[in-house]
C-alpha cells in the first residue's frame, strides 16, 4: 500500500517536471530561476491552505468556509492596522490566526455539537462570513498606503533569494507532516476517516477531532489572511472569492481521498504546485486567462476519476487475496 | 459500510406534519411583521412582483429536492445556468429560429446535467465533490466562451417569458413555478416513483436489492436538474435582458437553502414538496420585505446563512437534549 502511495506522489512529481520543461520549451524565460521563485511565492498560500485542508477531508469533511474566513480575518485586521498602525506585524498575525481559529471553532461546533452536516454548515458560514466583511467595512477597500510599513515589510524578507512566504509554506509541511505522520492525533484523524464506526469503538472521541480539525483550518486561514492581505497590499470584500474549490482541488489532484482516511502530506503539497504551475503556465503559454477556470475544473475531474479508479482496483485485489 | 438508522414511520409523519405547520407559521409572522413595518408590503402589485425575485430558483429548487431525497446533492446548478444563458445568447446571434433556440438552450442544460449523472453513476464519485468540479467547469466554459463580454438580444418570446405577466396579472416564471410545483408533488407523494426516490435516499443499497435501478434514477435526477437550471436560465436571460458569465453567481447556496429550510433531509430520504414551496415563500417575503426596509443585499446573505444552520441545528440540537433527558 505504501509503494503504491509514494508511486503515485512520483508520478505527480514527474508530470509537475514534465509540465516544466514543457513549458520552458514553450517559453524560456518561465523556467529561469527568478521566475521558478515567483511561482513558488505565488503558491504558498495554496501550499498552506491544502495542507489545512487535508486535515479536514481526512475525516471525511470538507472546509467550504476557508477563503471566506481568510477574507474576514485578513479584513479586520488591516481595519485594525488603519486605526493602531503603530503595532508590531507580529500582534496583527497573532490576531489574525486568533480570528481565524474562532471561526474554525464556530463551524467545528455547528457540526460536531448542533450536528448540522458539514456541508451545509460550510456553506452557510462561506456567506456568513463573507457577508461580515461588508458588514465591518462598510463595503470599502483598505489600500496599500493605508497599511504602516512594517505590516507589509515581512512579506517581502528574502532568505537564501526565496520568499518569507516560500519558507512559511515549508515550516508548515515539516509541522503538520510530523502532526499526521509521528503523533497520536495524526494517526487517530486517519483512523477516523479510514472507518469512523471502529475508530469510535476504540474510543476516539469523533466530537473532538471534528472541533480540532475545523479549528486548525481556521487557524491557518486566520494566518493566510494575513498573508494574502500583506502579499497584495490590499483588502477588500472581494479577497479570494471562490479560493476555497481551488484549495480543494489541490487536495483532490494531490490524491486525498473524499472518502476519508487516504493521502500523504507529500502529496497534497504536490497536488498545490501542479495547480499552482498550471495557473502561473497559462499565461506564460499565451492561453487566456478567461480558461483557467474551465481547465483548473477539467483537472479536478480527471483527477478524482482516476484517484477512484485506482482505489477501486485495490479494493479488488485485496478482495482477491482474501 | 456507514450507519443508517431505522425511522420509525409514525414518528416520521408527525415530524414531517409539524415540519410544515412551524414553518407555516413563521410564513405567517413574517407577513404581518412585514406589513406592520412597512405599508408599501401588503400593496398587491408588489406583492405579485416579488415573486420575480426568487421564481427562477424556486423552479431549481423543485428538482433539487428530488436530488436530496435522493441522498445526493448538486453544487452545479447556477453553473449550469451561465452555460445554457451563453448558448441562447449565442444561439440568437446566429439567427436560428426562436423555437430552435429555445430547444438547443434547454438540451445545454439537459447534457450538462446528464454529464453530472453519468460521472456520479459511472465511476460511482460523491456527488459533491463531482458537482464541486463541475461547478468551476461549466463556469469556466461560460467565461472561455463569452470572455469579457455579453449578450443582450434574445428571441422576444424569451423576454416577454422573463418579465411578462398572464392577463396582466401573474408573472410567468411564477405561474411556471407553481404548476410545475403541483406536477412535482404529484409525483412525490403518489405515485410509485416518488416512493422509489424516497427509498434510494432511505437505503440505497436495500433499494438496489429491491430491484430498483438506482444508478439510472441518479441519472435522470440530475439530468433533469440541469433541463430545469436551462428552464430558469431563459427566464433570468429574458428578465435581465443581458447575459455574462457571472449569472446566477452563488444560487446553487441560494437554492439549497430553499430545499433544506424546506425540511429536506441532507442525507436524504425524507422531505416534502409543500415544506419546499412555504420555505421558498419564506425566503421570498423575508428578502422582499428587508429591501424595502432598505437592508442591504449583505445583511440578506448573513441571514440566509444563519437561518440555513440555525434551521438544522436547531431541531437535532432540541433532539439532543431531549434523548439526554430520557
Amino acid at each position: 500500500m505504501k509503494k503504491i502511495l509514494i508511486n503515485r506522489d512520483f508520478i505527480l512529481f514527474s508530470i509537475i517536471l514534465i509540465g516544466l520543461i514543457g513549458v520552458g520549451f514553450a517559453n524560456p524565460l518561465f523556467i529561469t530561476p527568478k521566475s521558478i521563485s515567483d511561482v513558488l511565492t505565488d503558491t504558498s498560500i495554496l501550499i498552506i491552505l491544502a495542507l489545512s485542508q487535508m486535515i479536514v477531508i481526512l475525516i471525511r469533511a470538507i472546509d467550504l468556509s476557508v477563503a471566506s474566513n481568510l477574507a474576514l480575518s485578513g479584513m479586520l485586521i488591516s481595519l485594525l492596522s488603519t486605526v493602531h498602525p503603530e503595532l508590531p506585524v507580529y500582534y496583527f498575525i497573532a490576531l489574525s490566526c486568533l480570528i481565524g481559529t474562532f471561526l474554525g471553532v464556530l463551524n467545528g461546533i455547528s457540526i460536531a455539537i448542533l450536528k448540522v452536516p458539514f456541508i451545509v454548515t460550510t456553506l452557510g458560514t462561506l456567506s456568513i462570513y463573507r457577508g461580515l466583511i461588508y458588514f465591518v467595512s462598510d463595503g470599502k477597500q483598505v489600500y496599500s498606503n493605508e497599511f504602516s510599513e512594517d505590516f507589509l515589510a515581512l512579506i517581502h524578507v528574502k532568505f537564501l533569494s526565496l520568499s518569507f512566504l516560500f519558507w512559511l509554506a515549508v515550516a508548515v509541511f515539516i509541522v503538520i507532516y510530523i502532526l499526521l505522520n509521528h503523533t497520536r492525533f495524526g494517526r487517530n484523524l486517519y483512523s477516523l476517516g479510514g472507518n469512523p464506526d471502529a475508530a469510535k469503538y476504540i474510543g476516539i472521541n469523533e466530537n473532538k477531532y471534528i472541533i480540532m480539525a475545523y479549528s486548525l483550518s481556521g487557524f491557518f486561514a486566520g494566518l493566510c489572511g494575513y498573508l494574502w492581505v500583506a502579499r497584495y497590499s490590499v483588502a477588500s470584500t472581494q479577497i479570494a472569492i471562490g479560493f476555497e474549490l481551488t484549495v480543494i482541488s489541490a487536495c483532490v489532484v494531490g490524491g486525498i481521498s473524499v472518502m476519508g482516511g487516504v493521502g500523504t502530506v507529500l502529496g497534497c503539497v504536490l497536488g498545490a504546485l501542479l495547480i499552482g504551475l498550471i495557473r502561473n503556465a497559462l499565461p506564460a503559454v499565451d492561453i487566456s486567462q478567461f480558461w483557467q477556470l474551465a481547465i483548473s475544473g477539467a483537472i479536478i475531474l480527471l483527477a478524482i476519476i482516476i484517484n477512484t479508479k485506482t482505489e477501486q482496483r485495490k479494493e479488488k485485489t485485496i478482495m482477491v487475496e482474501n | 459500510m456507514s450507519m443508517i438508522p431505522d425511522k420509525p414511520p409514525f414518528k416520521l409523519l408527525d415530524i414531517l406534519y409539524k415540519k410544515e405547520f412551524i414553518l407555516f407559521v413563521v410564513l405567517i409572522t413574517i407577513l404581518i411583521i412585514n406589513s406592520n413595518l412597512t405599508p408599501y408590503f401588503l400593496d398587491l402589485y408588489n406583492l405579485i412582483d416579488s415573486t420575480f425575485l426568487f421564481s427562477e430558483k424556486a423552479i431549481i429548487a423543485l428538482t433539487m429536492t428530488f436530488v436530496i431525497i435522493a441522498r445526493q446533492i448538486d453544487l452545479s446548478v447556477a453553473s449550469i445556468i451561465a452555460v445554457s444563458s451563453v448558448v441562447l445568447g449565442y444561439t440568437t446571434s446566429l439567427g436560428y429560429d426562436t423555437w430552435l433556440v429555445i430547444s438547443l438552450t434547454l438540451l445545454s442544460g439537459a447534457l450538462c446535467g446528464a454529464f453530472n449523472g453519468a460521472i456520479i453513476t459511472k465511476f460511482a464519485i460523491p456527488s459533491i465533490i463531482v458537482t464541486i468540479g463541475t461547478m468551476s467547469l461549466f463556469r469556466g466554459l461560460a467565461y472561455s466562451f463569452l470572455e469579457d463580454s455579453y449578450y443582450n438580444k434574445f428571441p422576444k418570446i424569451v423576454s416577454n417569458l422573463g418579465s411578462g405577466y398572464l392577463f396582466g396579472y401573474i408573472p410567468y416564471a411564477f405561474l411556471t413555478f407553481i404548476l410545475l410545483a403541483l406536477v412535482f408533488a404529484f409525483i412525490l407523494h403518489k405515485t410509485t416513483v416518488g416512493k422509489k426516490i424516497f427509498s434510494i435516499g432511505n437505503n440505497p443499497d436495500a433499494a438496489q436489492y429491491t430491484g430498483i435501478a438506482v444508478d439510472k434514477y441518479t441519472f435522470v435526477l440530475f439530468t433533469l436538474n440541469g433541463l430545469f437550471s436551462a428552464i430558469a436560465a431563459i427566464f433570468l436571460s429574458g428578465r435581465l435582458s443581458s447575459v455574462r458569465p457571472n449569472i446566477a453567481f452563488g444560487w446553487e447556496l441560494e437554492i439549497i437553502t430553499m430545499v433544506v429550510l424546506g425540511g429536506v433531509y441532507i442525507y436524504g430520504g425524507s422531505g416534502s414538496i409543500l415544506g419546499v414551496v412555504i420555505s421558498i415563500f419564506i425566503l421570498g417575503m423575508l428578502s422582499f420585505g428587508l429591501g424595502l426596509l432598505n437592508v442591504p443585499g449583505v445583511g440578506i446573505i448573513i441571514f440566509t446563512g444563519l437561518l440555513l444552520i440555525l434551521s438544522i441545528g436547531f431541531p437535532s440540537f432540541v433532539r439532543t437534549l431531549r434523548r439526554k433527558n430520557e
